[in-house]
């Protein structure tokens, strides 16, 4: 079967509900871009809420364009993609954490009182 | 897909798994393909994230973040570079549904959004460098520079694939290639959007409040 087959074969129900999903995803997204620029530029909250609350809400942001633009679940390409996006999301959170982690430790220890602005 | 892996010498179990690839349309070994590239590229972004978090507070006596980042600036930025992943999410049912000239008007819409973020990315790199605070002035500024000035590169190359797909649907019109091609394309995109919510955030906005 081609790709042509497919696409003709889904119904036109199926491909209005496809982009209903995606709506309520650009919904989120927006959300989720506008808050944190909101929570910043009008100071709303102390700076240790502030950084908490931005950077949740840009993970949940990543996990809607993953789940919703890119379309990635446990179903497509058998699971494969989700499993290559988790794997990935590890190693970057292994790289990031990890480099962030070590390095200021190194700061601290090795420079006591030396300009690390916290 | 699992099904055939505990006898690999029936050849004709091999041959039923490449057809059933293309049982529904997402179902491309070359779509595949094209994530385990992004997951790889993402790697990359890791690598400069990982960089840019251990130098940001290493001013070097010059300007930090507070000073010279434009925040309403980079709110238009970001705003550019959504709307562009929404206009791109509309092409797709276009493209699903084989009719050429509502997806040449949206990637063209896309590409138009895309060259105003790369266009307010430059100018303001150009204001960052007039005002002294260019990449050479401290470790936080090189790295900054080079994580945000990698993502606008491959917004760069995005913009040229979304010529050269406008140049070949009009060509072509959407055979198969095409449509893989572009949703090649649509996934480049999306992602790119995805590693800009890093950037905003960690670079941007938690580099102000800190």
């Amino acid at each position: 079967m081609t790709d042509m087959q497919a696409m003709d074969g889904s119904s036109q129900a199926h491909r209005a509900e496809r982009h209903r999903f995606y709506w309520a995803g650009v919904l989120l997204a927006a959300a989720l871009t506008v808050l944190p620029f909101w929570l910043v530029m009008t100071g709303q909250a102390d700076r240790s809420t502030t950084a908490l609350l931005i950077f949740a809400m840009a993970l949940v942001q990543i996990v809607v364009h993953v789940a919703f633009f890119l379309h990635v679940d446990t179903r497509s390409e058998g699971g494969w993609t989700l499993l290559a996006f988790l794997f990935t999301a590890v190693i970057v959170v292994l790289t990031i954490g990890g480099s962030v982690w070590i390095m200021y430790h190194l700061n601290t220890n090795m420079m006591p009182g030396a300009i690390t602005g916290h | 897909m699992t099904d055939h892996a505990d006898d690999p010498g029936r050849s004709i179990t091999w041959h039923r798994v490449d057809e059933d690839g293309h049982d529904h349309e997402d179902g491309n070994a070359t779509l595949l393909g094209f994530w385990i590239y992004l997951m790889s590229d993402a790697l990359i972004f890791a690598s400069l994230f990982a960089m840019f978090g251990v130098v940001s507070t290493s001013y070097a006596g010059g300007p930090v973040p507070r000073e010279i980042f434009n925040l309403p600036l980079v709110a238009l930025n970001t705003g550019l570079l959504l709307a562009s992943s929404i206009t791109f999410g509309e092409a797709m049912p276009h493209l699903a549904a084989g009719r050429a000239a509502p997806v040449r008007v949206w990637l063209a819409m896309t590409g138009l959004l895309g060259a105003g973020f790369v266009g307010v990315e430059l100018y303001e790199f150009g204001h960052l460098v007039s005002e002294g605070a260019g990449p050479q002035r401290s470790a936080f500024l090189s790295a900054f520079f080079t994580l945000v000035g990698t993502h606008g590169a491959h917004v760069t190359v995005g913009m040229i694939w979304i010529a050269v797909m406008l140049a070949q649907i009009a060509r072509n019109g959407l055979t198969p290639a095409m449509r893989r091609r572009v949703m090649c394309l649509s996934m480049f995109w999306h992602f790119l959007d995805i590693i800009w919510i890093g950037v905003f955030t960690f670079v941007y906005l938690y580099g102000v409040v800190r």
